[in-house]
């Protein structure tokens, strides 16, 4: 490959090779068989088993009350996010406020939601009209001007999202500290020094630098999240574990059931694991010098090379 | 006692310290200070490191709070409002107003690091002062034309050299119009090669007629563009007067033995 190259120029490809016999890795390469042996060795179990129906499997996921279930376990996942977001970054503020009530508050949030259960909170939610039967506003301690049913007020769904959002903000508040905490001490000096308030000094330069340590967490509790919605079978709520659960009971068809149910959840992992890697992307910006190009980018520069071969590449 | 012999002659300097002390807990840093810094001058403060300069600085524009003592810019006192005999303390927002218009450029630059250079310097301007971001744009590209950057506006601060990211710092801080600038140790984190680019644009500002006091251990540069030096040590200051006197001459031997080492 290097005949066609005139002699002087290989002084001008310093990362050229050198021309050695390169180390056997036997281990390897055995244990790579072992792997393949055994992954196909399942495949064929799973595929072959006549009594794992395939068809079965499709037609409980393409089922109703299975989407339906899918529906509300997608929305509960968005909407306790939106919550454990908007309510983690309050928490996290407050925590590092310099007055002590807001920062005890803060600390007391976290300590009792983040030290229980979460399927404790979901009944508790779900349950807390025994306690207090309405909810009025009105003067704090004086006369309520409206009052209404705690149970009209706070539905099976929306017990469901105040459990699942309320734990989550207690530990996205611990996330969304930590970025804080990582951007340097410079910046809101030079943020001071400049003029800017406190508030636009959190927004415009802490935050957007304090992202870059929050998000990647915060991936992981979006996808623990997803999955964690399947707790409110447990407050009759009917996500999509739990209309699986329904199908299996009525047909017997358990282990395709819990197939069904779970290449929908291992789908929508899959999307999210895209949307981090794309958000942290943005957030990385100003702190290289130049990104690695995205798988996408990468395929459409192989197949415009493959398109255009260079005559200079290295390749055979 | 220790004013500089600068021979402006406007009623009110532009910074005035009168028995400026501070002190971390049991640490005194600063231990009564009183000096004047005129309108128009470019004052230097030489030291060793830990003798209060910075920390001095860090007072005028409020990011340490004075324990007692006097300190006035322009005529106000530096975090606190005097009515009747009383003080007040400044609400955040009348802190950061005051700060606007005393610009600050730091040993480590301090850029955003998640902004480009032009929009580091369009920040302040756009937010502060609520100017039209096209507007705010325009005058950011004129300032990194002034300190010869005109070609990095894209750019990420991670993309430029120290030299290069001080100056735009230094824009950025010229871009609220201040009437003072603070200078801490602007060229001590950079590559002895590129302290002159820093330097130069400086000096450029000092011939503008920027009031300007800058923490530094470049005595080359305190004796060809300062008006006045002074030496501080140990929180107090030990000699002050015009750069020749001071940097030439000493008549303290505390000086003459940190000018030796220096220089």
């Amino acid at each position: 490959m290097k005949l066609l190259a005139p002699p002087d120029t290989a002084r001008n490809r310093p990362s050229e090779d050198i021309p050695a016999v390169p180390v056997r890795h036997p281990g390897r390469w055995a244990g790579a068989a072992a792997v393949v042996l055994l992954g196909a060795m399942f495949g064929h179990a799973m595929l072959t088993n006549p009594r794992l129906d395939w068809g079965t499997v499709g037609g409980i996921m393409a089922d109703p009350s299975v989407l339906r279930g899918l529906r509300t376990t997608l929305e509960l996942t968005v909407l306790a996010m939106g919550i454990a977001l908007v309510g983690g970054v309050l928490l996290a503020v407050m925590r590092l406020s310099r007055n002590p009530i807001l920062s005890g508050a803060s600390w007391l949030f976290i300590w009792v939601f983040r030290g229980t259960p979460v399927l404790v909170q979901l009944f508790v939610w779900n349950f807390l009209g025994a306690l207090w039967p309405t909810i009025s506003i009105g003067v704090p301690f004086g006369p309520s001007f409206h009052s209404w049913d705690y149970n009209d007020l706070v539905s099976l769904f929306t017990a469901a999202v105040l459990g699942l959002g309320l734990n989550e903000a207690a530990y996205m508040a611990e996330i969304v500290r930590a970025g804080i905490l990582s951007v340097d001490r410079g910046q809101p000096e030079a943020a001071a020094s400049l003029g800017l308030t406190h508030g636009q000094t959190m927004r415009r330069i802490i935050l957007p630098q304090a992202m870059k340590v929050i998000i990647p967490p915060t991936g992981n509790e979006t996808i623990s999240m997803l999955k964690a919605t399947s707790l409110v079978s447990a407050i009759s709520l009917v996500d999509i574990t739990r209309a699986g659960q329904d199908i299996s009971s009525r047909t017997f068809q358990i282990i395709p059931s819990l197939i069904a149910v779970s290449v929908w959840y291992l789908l929508f992992t899959s999307l999210l694991t895209i949307a981090q890697y794309y958000v942290e992307r943005r957030y990385v910006r100003g702190t290289t010098h130049s990104l690695p190009p995205t798988p996408v980018q990468r395929v459409r520069t192989a197949l415009r090379a493959r398109r255009a071969p260079l005559v200079t590449g290295g390749s055979s | 006692m220790n004013q500089p012999t600068h021979p402006t002659p406007t009623a009110e300097p532009m910074v005035r310290a009168q028995g400026v002390r501070k002190s971390y807990g049991p640490v005194d840093v600063l231990k009564g200070i009183d000096l004047e810094v005129a309108t128009g001058e470019v004052f230097c403060l030489l030291g060793p490191s830990g003798s209060g300069k910075s920390t001095f600085l860090r007072c005028i524009n409020h990011l340490e709070k004075v324990n007692s003592g006097r300190l006035t810019v322009d005529g106000d006192l530096v975090g606190y409002h005097e009515r009747d005999g009383r003080l007040y303390e400044l609400k955040d927002n009348e802190v950061a107003r005051r700060r606007r218009d005393i610009g600050m450029v730091f040993q480590r630059f301090n850029l955003f690091p998640h902004m480009t250079a032009v929009e580091n310097i369009m920040e302040a301007p756009v937010r502060v002062k609520k100017e039209p971001k096209a507007a705010a744009r325009d005058r950011a590209l004129d300032l990194l034309a002034r300190v010869g950057l005109a070609d990095k506006a894209r750019s990420y601060p991670s993309q430029l050299s120290g030299g290069q990211q001080q100056r735009v710092a230094i824009a950025r801080a010229l871009a609220m119009e201040p009437k003072l600038m603070l200078f801490d140790e602007p060229t001590s984190a950079l590559d002895p090669e590129l302290v002159g680019e820093v330097l130069d644009v400086m000096r450029g500002l000092a011939e503008d007629g920027m009031t300007m006091i800058v923490v530094t251990h470049e005595t080359g540069f305190a004796r060809e563009v300062g008006d006045a030096v002074v030496f501080m040590d140990d929180g107090v200051v030990v000699e002050s007067g015009s750069p020749r006197d001071v940097l030439t001459a000493p008549r303290h031997l505390r000086t003459q033995q940190f000018l030796s080492k220096v220089l």
